[in-house]
């Protein structure tokens, strides 16, 4: 069987313990195609791109590049056969520079001199302008996934794989990036796009291919079917939306005044004098792509981080120096990103982390001594409010789904009844039931009365639950602007535009 | 791919964890056997005076039998202070010294009311004591929350320290007057009944450390499984970030973790000076903060496996003192077994942790 | 106090620092591939008595220097299989091997006391060695001295100037992305922790058949804990090893001439003065913040999937 092709993949299937990540997945790449690959949240897009990469081994099927077989062992071997790819979470070194890690990327690099070279002069035949002596870790979100697409052209790829690529770009960036890929599509080299971003998809790709639950249950042409469509076939069901109340907003709960932070580490953000008030019913949306202060924003929020007293004040009272559970007394509860090792110990049980925020508001200790039949008896009821699916209590945080630890570290949270909730990307990695089920739970608590600060890189998301919407860009909140009305320009504004994208930097470039 | 893979676990079995202490204890009675006949031994032989003959020979079993406990007592209460530092990431490898100072400063109170015959005289030396370690322990551990110095090098630098101010001690203000200028302090045990920590009950070897070791034991044991303090030392070593989260004060938890360490340290060297060793000489000390590392881990940082464990690695030093005098077999040779019996333990970890797989990947579903 | 020779102690200076150099030298390779090992002292204690042993039965201090490299990356492979493979803590594994690694040389080094070792040539390099002054402080030592100062240059050179040197600092600034790249991180890991054992041997070697030169139990004395002191001050960086090397060498030579010349102060805060220094280091080092520590230090690598 031969095919003009340049990638064809014929029942590849590959399972893990207890989940089969693909199931006989086929479909082909032609030359100079932009092909979408369109799916949930563990639909199996990840496994299927690292096996197309040399990262993963099939267990059975088949693929092949200009009709001869392909089998890489490892990525090396991808590159070797023209397949390149950019990662989502990007896999760059910090500490090193720019060429340094283009370098890494590469099996035969030129001299270290010559490379540089050829970075300033490829970024800038793409529209993406970088300067190859920088340290990476000081560059922008936009900017390191730069690094990574240029570290893929300097090789000439015959397919491009970009998994995600504009969940850390604004909207203004999007549109560059857009252009580049058009660009290289344009010269014959084929881009697997891989997205769960309906619009994006139909505005870029010519073809579609919709994974669900590990198996392909659609081929199509994206610009011929409507956004509703391709969900459909994504989710296979159709979505319980969460209902905005629209309540009425009462007194100020939270006021934040000229919040500055100095970051935790070397490649952090710091913030500066941030500014804004939450009142009560308010669901206040804080956009940003990652990277530009949100980690640093929930810490100081959740007393993780000490910052001045009067930059915080809860109820008019000044608790900038208050710890976590200081603030847990009176009623500001938060819920970190990062569901591993930060909103939850993966290694302890359920009712262990329940007790890790519980303990102050549910009394779940006395005289210092934990009440371990009280923290069982509150992680049970965490399980049960928010349908957590676990066999039960005893059962390890880190055994649990994504979306299943989630919901747990939500509703440990919610049961406890805030009046002022922040939380941070809510909904990341989580599939779309879950998903659905934690922003209507969001929404309950400002219906009852609570203020809710939801940090999330999600901007579907913010736009259908905020009141109000602000965004973070490098530290910087813009003063928030009611939700309703906003444009996608003006957002992206907010998000801070297109950083410098789209201008290069010539003094920099010839320093 | 490869013939084995490891596969990270959700949660350590507990099962395994429980058992690779034992599969440890044999592998390494495996290779100690081997060891022991590549110098020249009778493995099994070597094997049986280590741990056998200390506890049931009918001619020395008398003799060391009580030695069982002289030796575990203080090695239980040293790893009891360690493992609550290491169970929180906190790394005190220092308790050498926390030990030595322990025992110049209680010893060196008592010394101070020679010839005093008050009953408070001991009770005072053993807060001294615990003082004396607390405060070699609590150096680095100010370090670390004032300024996020590394608490490894400086709890191990300190130990350096503490032996050049023992030598200054044993020869210096503690010297016996009396000694005809040899260095070494008074004998607390024998010649200054006030401050001696005598056998409580004949041949058995139990004295007041030994009761230490044991509450300790049961207090740590209340503390890290009932006590918040206890669930917030569990909390940092797995999840930092989410301790940070859960309102943990690394400060408190520094000073609490090391300061306990260095306390009960300090507790068991005033108790060997007034016990077993009985005088402050300048080579007293023989090692204990540095085996119970290994004791620590032994007993997976868990307060009734560190009972267990203190009682087997005094057995291999009894043991190790028999086969010196029976079979000529060199100090060093026990001191070599007890590393590898650590190798074996963390190497055997890892099936705790993680899930060992053959081949390819099972499918069930 | 006048029996203190400025040119002699800043010749012995060079003897002295040596050993922590090699060791801190070694562990500074280890540690920029991610790895922290805490065995330096055990190895080198190896490091000391095979060389020694080796030494006096071949009567070439050269073997013996060849064998306690030997010596110390096989022991170090001990560690690389526990922490690498079977993936144990990284802390204790290396306290283990420090523990492992007094007990082995004891029993090693027990036929040894009080031998005497083969003797090591100096070089006298002509010309160069007798000019005044610089010629006896610079040019009239053993061929370790130098070959010790080569090793900076060559480290320095692999490290920032070769792909193999940034393939080494990017396993250990990130493994995971390494491994994503298609590096053999743990592959990577055994080379740098061999590196670092071989060298420690070296320089414990130095010690037993150079610096004292006989065997005499735990003659390391803490030299291995103060090369990791040393890695953090230099903050990672080859020269910066250099000057903390002998640094703590200039601090080790001045006390034990005081103590030599009769000084006031007793032997024991003489002796005790190369520890309290490092702790001192360490402080202001942390003070000033900890820049330059490789992003997947001490860190666990488990490639799933």
């Amino acid at each position: 069987m031969t095919t003009d092709a340049y990638l064809a993949l014929d029942g590849l299937t590959k399972a893990y313990p207890g989940v089969v990540a693909n199931d006989a997945v086929s479909f082909q790449i032609m030359p100079g195609q932009i092909h979408a690959l369109l799916g949930e949240n563990g639909a199996g897009k990840s496994t299927l791109v690292k096996m197309i990469y040399g990262l993963v081994k099939p267990d059975s099927g088949t693929m092949r590049v200009n009709n001869q077989p392909y089998e890489p062992a490892t990525p090396h071997a991808a590159r070797g056969s023209g397949v390149a790819m950019v990662f989502q979470h990007f896999s760059l070194f910090d500490a090193l520079d720019v060429d340094e890690n283009i370098a890494l990327g590469m099996d035969n690099p030129p001299p270290m001199r010559e490379l540089a070279a050829r970075i300033t002069e490829v970024s800038h035949a793409y529209g993406l302008p970088l300067d190859p002596s920088r340290r990476v870790g000081d560059l922008s979100a936009g900017e390191r996934q730069r690094v990574e697409i240029i570290r893929c052209l300097l090789q000439n790829p015959k397919l491009l794989i970009m998994d995600e690529p504009t969940s850390v770009l604004t909207p203004q960036e999007v549109g560059i990036l857009f252009e580049t890929l058009r660009k290289l599509s344009d010269e014959g080299t084929a881009i697997l796009y891989i997205s769960h971003k309906l619009d994006e998809i139909r505005a870029l790709c010519e073809e579609a291919t919709v994974l669900r639950l590990g198996k392909v249950v659609a081929t199509c042409d994206p610009r011929e079917k409507s956004s509703r469509d391709l969900a459909e076939l994504m989710v296979g069901e159709t979505l319980h939306t969460p209902e905005r109340e629209g309540g009425e907003t009462g007194e100020v709960l939270l006021e934040v005044q000229n919040l500055s932070l100095s970051p935790a580490n070397q490649f952090g953000t710091r913030l500066k004098n941030i500014s804004f008030s939450l009142r009560a019913g308010e669901v206040l949306g804080i956009a940003g792509v990652a990277g530009n202060g949100q980690d640093e924003l929930l810490a100081a929020l959740s007393g993780e981080r000490r910052v001045t007293p009067e930059a915080i004040l809860f109820k008019g009272e000044a608790i900038g120096r208050a710890g976590p559970n200081a603030r847990r007394v009176r009623g500001l509860l938060a819920a970190p990103e990062e569901r591993l090792g930060h909103a939850a110990a993966p290694t302890m049980s359920l009712t262990e982390n329940a007790l890790l925020t519980g303990d102050i508001r549910e009394a779940l200790s006395r005289n210092g001594f934990v009440i371990w039949s009280k923290a069982r008896r509150f992680a049970e009821r965490v399980i049960e409010a928010f349908d957590v699916r676990t066999p039960g209590a005893e059962t390890a945080a880190g055994a649990l789904s994504g979306g299943n630890l989630q919901k747990f570290v939500i509703g440990r949270e919610i049961l406890q009844r805030p009046d002022v909730f922040v939380v941070n990307q809510p909904t990341w990695g989580v599939d779309a039931s879950a998903a659905a089920a934690i922003r209507q739970a969001i929404l309950d608590q400002s219906a009852r009365g609570a203020g809710v600060v939801v940090i999330s890189q999600d901007l579907d998301e913010l736009m259908e639950i905020s009141d109000n919407f602000a965004a973070l860009n490098e530290g910087t909140l813009a003063t928030p602007r009611p939700a309703k009305g906003l444009t996608v320009d003006e957002i992206g504004l907010m998000m801070g535009g297109a950083h410098d994208m789209d201008v290069a930097h010539p003094e920099e470039l010839h320093a | 791919m490869s013939l084995f893979r490891l596969e990270k676990r959700p949660a350590p079995s507990s099962l395994l964890s429980g058992l690779t202490p034992i599969l440890a204890v044999l592998a390494t009675m495996v290779a100690g056997g081997v060891m022991f006949a590549i110098l020249g031994f009778q493995p099994l032989e070597a094997i049986r005076t280590i741990f056998w003959d200390p506890l049931f020979d009918p001619q020395f079993g008398p003799y060391s039998r009580p030695q069982l406990l002289v030796k575990a007592g203080p090695l239980i209460l040293i790893a009891i202070g360690l493992a609550l530092g290491f169970k929180a990431g906190i790394w005190n490898i220092g308790a050498e010294g926390q030990y030595i100072m322990g025992a110049v400063v209680g010893g060196g109170v008592g010394l101070a009311f020679y010839p005093s015959e008050s009953p408070l005289i001991f009770p005072l030396m053993v807060f001294a004591g615990a003082f004396g370690g607390w405060v070699w322990a609590s150096i680095p551990a100010v370090l670390k929350t004032t300024f996020g110095t590394n608490e490894i090098l400086v709890s191990l630098m300190l130990v350096y320290v503490a032996e050049n101010i023992l030598a200054s001690m044993a020869s210096g203000i503690l010297r016996n007057p009396d000694g005809q200028g040899f260095p070494g302090s008074r004998n607390l045990a024998r010649d200054y009944p006030a401050a001696s920590n005598p056998e409580l009950i004949a041949d058995t070897g139990m004295h007041w450390g030994v009761v230490a070791a044991f509450i300790a034991v049961i207090l740590a044991y209340v503390l890290m499984t009932r006590h918040k303090m206890g669930f917030a030392i569990r909390l940092a070593g797995e999840a930092p970030r989410a301790a940070r989260f859960a309102g943990v004060s690394p400060t408190r938890l520094i000073l609490f973790c090391l300061g306990t360490a260095g306390a009960l340290a300090g507790l068991a060297g005033l108790f060997e000076v007034t016990g077993p060793a009985g005088q402050i000489t300048i080579d007293f000390n023989s090692g204990y903060g540095f085996t119970a590392i290994i004791v620590a881990f032994l007993g997976r940082l868990h307060p009734v496996g560190i009972l267990f464990a203190g009682l087997l690695m005094a057995l291999t030093y009894i043991g190790g003192e028999l086969a010196q005098l029976m079979l000529g077999m060199p100090a060093a040779a026990i001191q070599l077994f007890q590393g590898m019996l650590l190798f074996f333990l963390l190497a055997m970890d890892v099936f705790a942790n993680y899930r060992l797989r053959i081949g390819q990947p099972e499918v069930t579903s | 106090m006048d029996s203190i020779n400025p040119i002699l102690l800043i010749a012995s200076l060079m003897v002295a620092s040596t050993p922590i150099l090699l060791a801190a030298l070694g562990e500074m390779v280890v540690e920029k591939a991610g790895v922290l090992n805490l065995g330096v002292e055990g190895m080198m204690i190896t490091g000391a008595v095979v060389g020694f042993a080796i030494g006096v039965n071949s009567g070439s201090s050269a073997l013996g220097f060849v064998s306690a490299a030997l010596a110390g990356a096989a022991l170090s492979m001990v560690f690389a299989i526990i922490t690498q493979v079977l993936l144990a803590n990284q802390v204790a594994t290396g306290l283990g091997l420090t523990l492992f690694g007094l007990g082995l040389s004891s029993l090693i080094g027990k036929p040894y006391v009080g031998v005497k070792a083969p003797g090591f040539a100096k070089l006298d390099i002509p010309f160069l060695s007798d000019i005044p002054v610089l010629g006896p402080i610079l040019f009239r030592h053993d061929p370790m001295v130098y070959l010790s100062l080569i090793l900076v240059a060559v480290v320095w050179y692999l490290l920032a100037r070769t792909r193999v040197g940034l393939i080494l600092r990017a396993v250990g600034e990130n493994h995971a992305a390494a491994h994503a790249l298609g590096y053999k991180v743990v592959r990577v890991r055994f080379a740098a922790i061999a590196t670092g054992g071989a060298m420690a041997g070296l320089g414990g070697a130095y010690v037993s058949l150079v610096r004292v030169p006989q065997w005499v139990e735990g003659m390391t004395a803490g030299a291995g804990w103060i090369a990791l002191a040393i890695v953090v001050f230099a903050s990672w960086r080859p020269w910066r090893i250099l000057l903390g090397a002998y640094l703590f060498g200039g601090i080790t030579v001045l006390q034990l001439n005081l103590q030599a010349a009769g000084s006031s102060i007793p032997v024991e805060y003489l002796s005790m003065s190369p520890y309290l220094v490092t702790i001192l280091v360490l402080v202001i080092i942390s003070v000033r913040g900890n820049h330059g520590a490789p992003g997947s230090l001490g860190r666990v690598f488990h490639a799933s999937q």
